[in-house]
């Protein structure tokens, strides 16, 4: 005689039993959003699959579930959909990807599927797209230095293991070449360890795509690099997806794997119009410039998960790419960003079309974690004060370039001539540098130290005295 | 307590969720959704329909789960054990909960938020059996931490007369330490109990303010003083340094208790102050820092009702420590994050909005916030204070947006950061032009007599000079310094010198990440010797140059770095130098 079955066995089978049902014919369609009456009860944020008129699945998830009507966003898009026609199931689970470390060296869409012809990756692990939120007393405090070789960076934005440090730029500067150098270079000094780069693309171009497949390629580390394309002829839905599936197989890599991975994700400005064009749909109630209200908690669940854990020997450094529209860093879109990232690398227009590259502007960038990272045993003791001093006359060169452009040059006083060639000198040596130039971190100190060299020791006030005996060479 | 069924769910909307079939459910009442059992809070109850807030990951719950009723509202567990801790927004232990569900938080996990198991030493008080006790009175003691002896508190509702009172000796945070025969029959009492979050605890009087809480940080202290009981915002953009202010008050503010609220901020930001604290040494008590504070994290990625409720649950548990006597200092940061999961939970629920989507009751939910602050005499009698220091966070950095105009309305004192001095690395970046403090006239009473006299004229004689620079500043974008006369280039050196030498502080610095009340004041008396024997000289006919290039302003601009807050006559040694370098100065004048 059979055993009866236990009510554990019973709610699976029931469970598989709902998975099963096909509702046929949906009641609204309206952009993204399929609206299905009159369905068993459904899972919020459960997932679905819609088959259209011939046959193919697109996949989706319940924005909103109620005994009445349930609410589907398609990452597809909903083209070609008919109402009659299509048919919708439930899954009863939530949105999970299949990754493992196969997936380096390939290339996907936006909800993890192979697009490089390849077959998916086999083994690994599924994992829920959406993650959990790390655990803060689970969090081992970020202090490596990496050198990205980039003065502007190791030098005053110093980029950290672990950190999230996002590029604020605008259309037509050069972020993606900045991107693509830094993952070429950024190595921890005197250490070998297993790194990998994890790009997600929402919404850029194919050239763009291309730009970093190439250099990747050149530089022969394509094949510890994933690639999520949701390019820019892509559904725009499938956006809101890409950033979580590629994180998903960033922790797996990181906390799994035990490798270090540099997640670099390009565009986010595109991500957060995908956002705002779900939530216009939806009716809701727009906060700023018709962002929706949870933008915030939306940007936060991407960006927090990245970091280190106590006893884990990986990590996550995200470093994402934003355009500001219209240059304005007090949009939404940078302005919260910087409210949830650990710094920023602010790209200014002005220096670019001086020639300068990387185009960093001084003052507005910042690193929050640089201050635990920097310093005697980690760089060079004197790093600290340098690169306040550096802030601090850099500061000053922005108010004399000011006074000059009102009373002009010839009548600034000396000490402030002097701050003109400081700044010049800083911004052509130490700022600007090549597209290929992978400078040491005491290369760098040496080009600050010898633009400070310009300015009277007794401008000098943040660094030590010892410091000014050891390394200012007028 | 007896769970019940409630009602069933019937739409699923992120946090919000709307139950049908509803019958016996009391408003505010603590619910738990779902087999997963997910906490939740009543927020709205219409005929058969309720609305709740679930403060954890809605994902999954279907419509038709079942909603279980707890009886009671969503509460804190007060008692010894909280020093030290890290608790999330509705008070759960997160280093138990990371024992439980490994480093990702999980969802529907019950832990309670007191050790049970723990046995503290409990003293027993000096009461004579059959004493008349009420609400508030200490029955005993429990030495927390090193520094933290906790008193135990009748709860507020109890009024009798004390039938037994335990001996000394160790008990867990539920036995029963006291019996009290009260009107309603014979209640026992143990060392922990549970408060309402959302109710400020009774006490017998509000007093007027009247001592400054010395922070340590220069500008605040010197220029916009807070009061002990008092409530203050910091607004400023993201990297004006909010953070490091509250971080940098935490550590070093003369407060005993210190509650940190970490709300819809960055993970590593906790991990920072969890590794930091306890390694740091707090200057009054030789003891660790972590000793005297309680963690509150709702970091950005956990779930944003939970976050509406942290505010709350740190104010809760400061109010428990200021019943006991202390001072307490809670640091929010940020508040803007907290009206932002209003917004939210207020959009979800399709209510109509007021200011930028904000709900219309935003300024009553701020207002009730800060008004839990203030300097009281507790129910038995003792003195305590909260003070908030909440930062807010505008968009855009512009103050103009509702948060920050509506918290200004309710608090008295106001830092605002300026984003021009973050970006010159001028931190604390706070703006002597657009800040102030009500608590002035306050405090003065007390700085007068622990600086002396001339404590206020010192104070408003350099913020004069501030905002005569400020005009001065004006003038020199238009034509240049040169075109100044020497007496008023001095007012601009002399404003320079303040600020590198006294404004300025480095909170990495082991020396400048605080000043004493009295290395402040001497600090500020040597600049101001400075400018007015130096004003007085130029007029005699002295040039700046020669004032400039006097040895000692070097010593004067590292003062802060290079002499300790306990050597106060190294300061006098240093006041010395700059009145005999200016008499050497006005003898070849005067030949």
């Amino acid at each position: 005689m059979k055993s009866r079955s236990s009510p554990e066995d019973l709610e699976a089978a029931q469970k598989r039993l709902l998975a099963g049902r096909e509702y046929i014919g949906v009641d609204r369609i309206e952009g993204p959003l399929v609206f299905v009456r009159n369905t068993h009860p459904v899972g919020y944020r459960d997932l679905a699959e819609c088959v259209d008129s011939k046959g193919e699945t697109r996949l989706g998830i319940v924005l909103d579930t109620s005994t009445e009507t349930v609410v589907l966003q398609i990452f597809a898009g909903t083209s070609g959909l008919t109402m009659p026609e299509t048919h919708v199931r439930f899954r009863g689970e939530p949105h999970t990807v299949q990754v493992s470390e196969r997936m380096l060296g390939r290339v996907f869409n936006g909800l993890g599927r192979p697009i490089d012809g390849g077959p998916s990756p086999a083994g690994g692990e599924e994992l829920d797209v959406n993650g959990r939120p790390i655990n803060p007393t689970a969090r081992e405090y970020p202090r490596d230095f990496i050198q990205t070789g980039i003065s502007a960076i190791d030098g005053m934005n110093t980029l950290i293991r672990g950190q999230k440090l996002p590029i604020f730029s605008g259309n037509g500067l050069p972020h993606n070449t900045l991107a693509a150098q830094v993952a070429r270079q950024a190595r921890i000094r005197g250490q070998e360890s297993r790194f990998a780069v994890v790009f997600a693309a929402m919404g850029v171009k194919h050239d763009v795509a291309r730009f970093f497949i190439d250099s990747f390629e050149q530089s022969g580390v394509l094949e510890n690099v994933a690639l999520f394309l949701s390019l820019a002829d892509d559904p725009s839905i499938e956006r809101l997806i890409t950033p979580r599936t590629a994180l998903t197989l960033a922790e797996y890599l990181a906390f799994s794997r035990d490798m270090h991975v540099l997640v670099i994700m390009t565009d986010m400005s595109n991500y957060c119009e995908a956002l705002r064009e779900v939530s216009t749909i939806r009716g809701e109630i727009p906060s700023r410039k018709g962002y929706p209200g949870y933008l915030y908690s939306d940007l936060a669940e991407i960006y927090e998960r990245s970091g280190m854990l106590k006893g884990f020997p990986g990590s996550i450094t995200q470093m994402p790419i934003l355009t500001m529209p219209n240059d304005d860093i007090s949009h939404p879109i940078p302005d919260l960003t910087g409210y949830i990232t650990e710094g920023q690398i602010v790209f200014e227009r002005e220096m670019h079309a001086r020639g300068i590259y990387p185009p960093v502007a001084g003052l507005p960038s910042l690193s929050r974690l640089m201050k635990d990272g920097i310093g005697e045993g980690m760089t060079r003791e004197d790093h600290p004060h340098l690169a306040s001093q550096l802030f601090a006359a850099y500061s000053y060169v922005k108010d004399v370039r000011n006074l000059a452009s009102v009373i002009g040059e010839e009548e600034l006083t000396p000490l402030d001539h002097q701050y003109l060639e400081f700044g010049e000198t800083f911004e052509r040596k130490f700022v600007s540098q090549s597209k290929t130039e992978d400078r040491t971190i005491e290369e760098t100190l040496e080009l600050g130290w010898r633009s400070l060299s310009l300015l009277a020791v007794e401008e000098l006030h943040r660094v030590s005295e010892e410091e000014i005996e050891k390394y200012y060479r007028p | 307590m007896e769970e019940r069924i409630i009602g069933q769910v019937n739409r699923v909307n992120g946090p919000v969720i709307e139950a049908a079939g509803v019958s016996d459910a009391m408003m505010l009442e603590l619910v738990r959704v779902g087999e997963v059992r997910l906490v939740g809070e009543i927020i709205k109850l219409a005929g058969d329909r309720a609305i709740i807030q679930v403060y954890e990951d809605t994902t999954g719950i279907a419509p038709g789960d079942n909603i279980f009723g707890s009886g009671s509202p969503l509460f804190v567990e007060l008692g010894p054990g909280l020093i030290g801790t890290i608790y999330d927004g509705i008070q759960r232990p997160l280093e138990r909960i990371l024992k439980l569900s490994g480093n990702f938080i999980e969802r529907g996990i019950r832990t309670p938020s007191l050790d049970r198991e723990k046995k503290w030493l409990f003293r027993p008080a000096e009461l004579a059996v059959g004493a008349e006790v009420s609400g508030g009175a200490v029955i005993g003691t429990v030495q927390e931490t090193e520094r933290v002896e906790q008193r135990i508190l009748l709860p507020p509702d109890v009024k009798g007369t004390l039938k037994s009172l335990a001996v000394e000796g160790q008990y867990t945070v539920e036995e029963t330490v006291a019996l009290v025969e009260t009107e309603s029959g014979e209640r026992g009492i143990a060392m922990m109990q549970r408060w309402p979050i959302r109710t400020p605890r009774p006490v017998a009087e509000r007093l007027p303010v009247n001592r400054p809480l010395i922070t340590g940080q220069r500008v605040i202290d010197t220029l916009f003083p807070v009061a002990r009981g008092g409530a203050v915002a910091i607004p400023g953009g993201f990297g004006t340094g909010k953070t490091m202010i509250q971080h940098a008050i935490a550590k070093w503010c003369d407060a005993e208790i210190i509650v940190y609220i970490g709300c819809g901020e960055r993970g590593n930001e906790m991990t920072d102050v969890l590794s930091e604290f306890p390694k740091l040494i707090d200057p009054r008590t030789g003891g660790s820092l972590m000793e005297r504070t309680v963690l509150i994290a709702n970091t950005s990625n956990m779930p944003v009702s939970a976050r509406e409720a942290s505010i709350y649950t740190g104010v809760t548990l400061a109010e428990y420590y200021r019943d006991q006597g202390f001072d307490v200092a809670v640091m929010a940061d940020s508040t803007s994050r907290w009206a932002e999961a209003l917004r939210e939970l207020s959009g979800r629920m399709e209510e109509m909005p007021a200011e930028e989507g904000f709900p219309a009751y935003l300024p009553t939910r701020i207002a009730e916030f800060y008004e839990r602050a203030g300097a009281m005499t507790t129910l038995a009698g003792q003195n305590g204070s909260v003070s908030i220091i909440g930062a807010v966070s505008p968009p855009g950095g512009d103050f103009s947006e509702p948060v920050t105009q509506h918290t200004k309305r309710f608090v008295r004192c106001f830092w605002a950061l300026d984003r021009q001095l973050a970006n010159a690395r001028h931190y604390p970046a706070i703006s002597w032009l657009e800040s102030y403090s009500e608590y002035l006239d306050e405090v003065t009473p007390w700085w007068e007599q622990a600086v002396g006299s001339s404590w206020t004229s010192d104070r408003s004689e350099i913020l004069e000079l501030l905002h005569r620079e400020v005009r001065l500043q004006q003038v020199v974008k238009l034509v240049g310094p040169d075109a100044l006369p020497d007496s008023q280039r001095f007012i601009i050196e002399v404003c320079t010198l303040f600020k590198n030498a006294f404004l300025q502080q480095n909170a990495f610095d082991d020396i400048d990440r605080y000043s004493t009340a009295e290395k402040q004041t001497r600090m500020l008396q040597i600049i101001l010797t400075y400018w007015r024997r130096g004003a007085e000289a130029i007029r005699r006919g002295m040039t700046l140059v020669r004032l400039r290039r006097m040895k000692v302003l070097q010593d004067i601009v590292k003062m802060k770095f290079t002499i300790d807050n306990e050597d106060l006559g190294a300061l006098d040694k240093l006041a010395a130098r700059l009145e005999r370098s200016l008499d050497q100065l006005e003898a070849i004048y005067e030949e």
